[in-house]
């Protein structure tokens, strides 16, 4: 890897401080960012590591019913600090990489990133979460904007991420075989006031909504409620693990299997 | 009883203590005072022309010691190729050059362009960035069919065309293969692919190259399975280097599976450079680059023809295939898809007409070579395919149809140049049907069934020729090698044993078995017999490990060696006996006088053997003696395995429930020993048959370069297996009776899967007969929906 400066701030505001230099670079767990440097792929001036925030680490559950977390929370800890509170996402948590990924690995990173066929997106837009900067809140279906692309500004920092809790949900993941990311994941969330149905690994816009089974669901919440619905394969990746139609035909897989799950 | 030591028993592997508590010495463990580091400045295209490298920028920044590029090297040799290929006019292979740096042409992504040797790996990186490369880009050759087209873009410019050989095994009147398929009651017909593969040893290749001034030597520390190879072709064909000035070391190696035996670039690059920078030079290989610069494994694309009678007995078997060498030759790479694929046609099945075809094609990729199985996986596959789709085309059981063609007479001479010393096929297909309970599968099946899954059940049969190789006949064939190997067993005073053997282990467990066999023959401890390998200053002239023949090779010279020195014991203890040497025998590490209580034990006999004052004058002192084994024929392992998948008819996800494999080995040392070499072999099958698949696109850029796209099985893809190596012909030419146990489980697994993977589909009622591998998920769910 090139050189670069390494901060390790204790607050947020230090952090925002730390990357208002020109280059720098927030450092969640590194599992994206680091590969990525050793193969000379990146050169930041500058990385601030978001590990020592104490404001950033761990899960609340909010007086509202909702659940909380810190940004710098790794996906071991929310595996198991959520599994009471909402065991869908602990299970999706406890689901990503192996046991070395999960305990550097964190949320803000994650979602951060937006990598097309991480799992935690799925989380958070099929759960219609918050996302929480230094600076503002947004709504998980105005964040993500297309494969690796956010709402986030240049330096801006998730501070939190807050869950609301549906009545059920999962999470279904068909892996990759190779890297073991989803090849098609889908987040089911159903609500009192509805259905979330959110989709990564298969598109080439990243993290989707899948409306049309929305729609199904919230007439009639069982399996068959999808029948004749389909998506469209056009915008769907093609890769060696999978053409578009495979893609498109694992969406319905995984998500009348999440349907079964939360019946 | 199973034996709790000796030849049979399970001795735990005493190399493991090292292994699993951290304190192996792998390559990347040496260090040599004062060493630079260098990196390689790789081809990121597949097929260019160099006009020009400017290094001047690079030479001048921090840390650098010299930049190399390929003038530096034009007057030093290529890297030989071992192995010359007749083709089937007469005509031998066509040879280009393979230089150590790339000269005038770049031909696949990898191909090394420049080294940067600095005082720091990433100074090195720093300043190979800096090189200022001007290559004009050349149409790619990537399809092996394009490329065996007329006017196809020429790998090589001085060769003719793509070709390195047409090569013919067999029957070569094409009209008589002709009228045998003519007059056949049935024909089936199969197009395969054999898919590419990337080794992935743990351990990445690593070279540290040393040069003493003083008394102008060189030692190479490398990753290899054989020191002595790669000293003598980097001395005689590389670098024009005497050999007594070179020392080859191959310390702990993280796994060879055949991508280590070769001679490679870097390997000769870092002793060249030693000299050239006046300090020792040390590369250790990045997982990215290992991906695009050891050697490839498998790549045949073949059609394959079965012709059989009235009453189902194969009467003829005709192949067609390209075989991909890559961009250049590897050390062995001619003699993978020739005379390590050609001869196994015959599989275990009397089939009395053979024709094997052949062309192997220069493509703009990374050279392929020998892979755990080398050629014989290849073989197999088709066979086998074949073979289960006349089965089910026939409406026959595929394991009647087998047995109803097994060769049953032994020896038998192949119509494919080999003579099969010994078998039992029908012996090892009962102990796979009893172990594989092959007649519970019906009730799994309707278990399977009720949880919405299909479940298929497949059979396959193998055989193999290992413990390569006798030296006069792989030498008609048109090796530049001998395949013998050599041991020196050296007796020490206190009655310890260090035995020095060409074979080099790099996971199979030979510091174990090999002093198995010694203690056994002499009857002491084996803690008291340890093997030295891998080092040449240390051992004596071997061929390495490879195909499956270290014990049933350089094992042999070893007993050989150890034979040698019973008898020179006996002549010792017979003096200090008092007795006639006719009369000595030992038993249990003890000379006794037959017939009498007389005894003398096996320390004090090496102790006077070395304190020689009551010695026999006509017998030198000392007790150590060598011995070479040139085997007289291969052995023939051979075996029968059963998978049984389930497939999810809504994702086609395909998981292995059970697989049984029944291996007759022969002769068997360590049992467990065995066992863990067929299990890691069969996890290699799966891998190749649901997951590994080298990929290039139309451009020869490689799409699997990295563990994120190139899938490796994982413990949770593979079973527990079910083994039964009860089934034993010992070899008949060989002191052991060994057979070779390394490379079964690759080369018979793969087919068992795929013909469990169809035969589920087809239960499901989706005529699917064939699908490529790796049978990912999305291809088995694109058969069943086409």
């Amino acid at each position: 890897m090139y050189s670069f400066d390494f901060e390790k701030p204790s607050t947020i505001a230090d952090a925002v401080a730390a990357l208002g230099a020109e280059d720098a670079q927030a450092l969640g767990g590194g599992q994206t960012l680091i590969p990525t440097l050793k193969q000379r792929l990146a050169a930041p001036s500058k990385l601030v590591s978001m590990s020592g925030i104490a404001e950033m680490q761990g899960v609340c559950a909010e007086d509202d019913g909702s659940v909380s977390i810190g940004g710098a929370t790794t996906h071991a800890t929310v595996a198991l600090d959520t599994a009471a509170t909402y065991p869908a996402l602990a299970a999706l948590a406890g689901q990503i990489g192996d046991p070395a990924v999960r305990n550097r690995g964190t949320i803000g990173g994650s979602v951060a990133n937006n990598d097309p066929a991480a799992c935690y997106p799925a989380g958070v837009l099929g759960s219609g979460a918050t996302i929480v900067t230094n600076a503002r809140q947004i709504a998980a279906d105005a964040f993500f904007e297309g494969m690796f692309t956010t709402a986030l500004d240049e330096g801006e920092i998730i501070t939190s991420i807050r869950f609301p809790v549906p009545q059920a949900a999962s999470y279904q993941k068909f892996l990759q075989p190779a890297s073991r990311f989803a090849l098609v994941g889908v987040y089911l969330a159903r609500f009192a006031d509805g259905v979330r149905v959110a989709v990564t690994g298969a598109s080439e816009d990243g993290v989707f909504r899948w409306s049309e089974a929305e729609e199904a669901l919230d007439k009639e919440f069982r399996p068959d409620a999808l029948m004749g619905l389909r998506i469209n394969p056009a915008n769907m990746i093609a890769d060696l693990h999978g053409s578009k139609e495979y893609r498109a035909h694992l969406v319905s897989v995984m998500t009348k299997r999440a349907i079964e799950a939360c019946m | 009883m199973p034996k709790d030591s000796g030849i049979g028993a399970s001795s735990k592997r005493r190399e493991d203590v090292r292994f699993l508590t951290g304190a192996g010495n792998y390559t990347d463990d040496i260090n040599v005072h004062g060493q630079a580091y260098v990196h390689f400045l790789r081809s990121d295209i597949a097929h260019g022309r160099i006009k020009s490298i400017d290094t001047s920028t690079a030479e001048a920044m921090p840390g650098v010691v010299k930049v190399f590029t390929g003038k530096d090297f034009e007057g030093v040799g290529g890297m030989p190729c071992g192995w010359e290929v007749t083709d089937k006019h007469g005509a031998p292979m066509q040879e280009p050059p393979h230089p150590i740096l790339a000269q005038g042409k770049v031909r696949h992504v990898g191909d090394p362009i420049a080294a940067v040797v600095a005082d720091s790996l990433e100074q090195a990186r720093d300043a190979a960035e800096a090189i200022d490369l001007d290559i004009e880009e050349l149409p790619a050759v990537i399809d092996m069919k394009a490329a065996a087209q007329d006017g196809a873009t020429l790998v090589h410019d001085d060769l003719k065309n793509n070709i390195c050989y047409d090569w013919q095994l067999g029957e070569t009147d094409d009209a008589k293969v002709d009228e045998v398929f003519a007059n056949a009651a049935h024909v089936t017909t199969l197009d395969l692919v054999n898919n590419r593969l990337v080794a992935n040893p743990m351990e990445p290749r690593v070279a540290v190259g040393e040069y003493k001034r003083g008394t102008d030597e060189y030692t190479l520390y490398t990753t290899s399975q054989n020191p002595h190879v790669i000293r003598l072709l980097m001395c005689a064909f590389v670098l024009g280097l005497p050999e007594h000035k070179v020392r080859v070391v191959a310390p702990d190696v993280g796994g060879g599976f055949g991508t280590k035996i070769f001679h490679y670039a870097e390997e000769a690059f870092c002793t060249f450079a030693a000299k050239a920078c006046g300090r020792p030079v040390k590369w250790t290989s990045s997982r990215s680059e290992a991906f695009m610069s050891d050697a490839h494994g498998r790549d045949h694309v073949s059609k394959i023809e079965l012709a059989l009678d009235a009453d189902n007995n194969f009467i003829g078997l005709r192949t067609n295939t390209f075989a991909n060498l890559g961009a250049y030759l590897s050390t062995f790479s001619s003699s993978v898809p020739t005379w390590l694929h050609g001869t196994l046609m015959a599989g275990n099945y009397k089939t009395p007409v053979i024709q094997v075809n052949v062309k192997a094609m220069f493509t703009n990729t990374v050279p392929v070579d020998a892979y755990r199985g080398a050629g014989r996986p290849e073989a197999t596959f088709q066979l086998e395919r074949v073979v289960d789709k006349a089965a089910r085309e026939l409406g026959v059981d595929p394991i009647a149809l087998r047995r109803q063609n097994f060769v049953t007479q032994f020896p038998y001479d192949t119509p494919v140049a080999l003579t099969y010393d010994t078998g039992d096929y029908n012996g090892t297909m009962d102990k796979l049907e009893a172990a594989a309970d092959l007649a519970g599968f019906a009730a799994r099946r309707t278990q399977s069934e009720a949880k919405g899954k299909l479940r298929g059940l497949g059979i396959n049969c193998y055989i193999e020729a290992c413990g390569i190789a006798p030296s006069n006949i792989v030498g008609m064939l048109g090796a530049r090698a001998g395949l013998y190997d050599a041991a020196t067993v050296r007796v020490n005073a206190t009655g310890s044993i260090s035995v020095m053997v060409g074979a080099h282990s790099h996971g199979q467990g030979h510091e174990t078995a090999f002093p198995q066999v010694v203690a056994d023959m002499i009857g002491i401890d084996e803690s008291l017999v340890e093997i030295v390998h891998g080092d040449t200053s240390k051992i004596p002239f071997g061929m390495g490990t490879y195909g499956s023949r270290s014990l049933a090779v350089c094992g042999s010279a070893m007993v050989k060696a150890t034979e040698k020195v019973i008898e020179k014991a006996k002549k010792i203890a017979a003096h200090l006996l008092e007795a006639s040497e006719a009369d000595i025998e030992l038993k249990d590490g003890q000379f006794s006088v037959a017939g009498t209580d007389k005894s003398v034990a096996w320390g004090d006999v090496t102790l006077t053997a070395y304190v020689p004052h009551n010695f026999p004058l006509e017998v030198e002192p000392g007790l150590e003696e060598t011995a070479f084994y040139d085997p007289a024929n291969f052995t023939f392992p051979a075996g029968a395995y059963a998978c049984e998948v389930e497939v999810d008819p809504d994702t086609g996800q395909v998981s292995i429930e059970k697989f049984t494999a029944a291996d007759d080995f022969g002769n068997i040392i360590n049992p467990m020993i065995v066992d863990g070499q067929v299990h890691g072999g069969i996890g290699q099958g799966i891998g190749q048959a649901l997951l590994e698949n080298c990929a290039y696109d139309a451009n020869g850029q490689l799409l699997s370069a990295s563990y994120m796209d190139y899938a490796m099985p994982r413990a949770d893809d593979v079973p527990f297996y079910g083994v039964d190596h009860s089934s034993q012909t010992p070899c008949t030419h060989n002191p052991l009776g060994v057979k070779g146990c390394g490379e079964a489980g690759a080369i018979g697994s793969p087919p068992a899967v795929v013909n469990a993977v169809l035969d589920a589909l087809n239960s499901g009622g989706k005529a699917v007969d064939h699908i490529d591998m790796p049978m990912s998920p999305s291809r088995v769910w694109s058969a069943m929906n086409s």
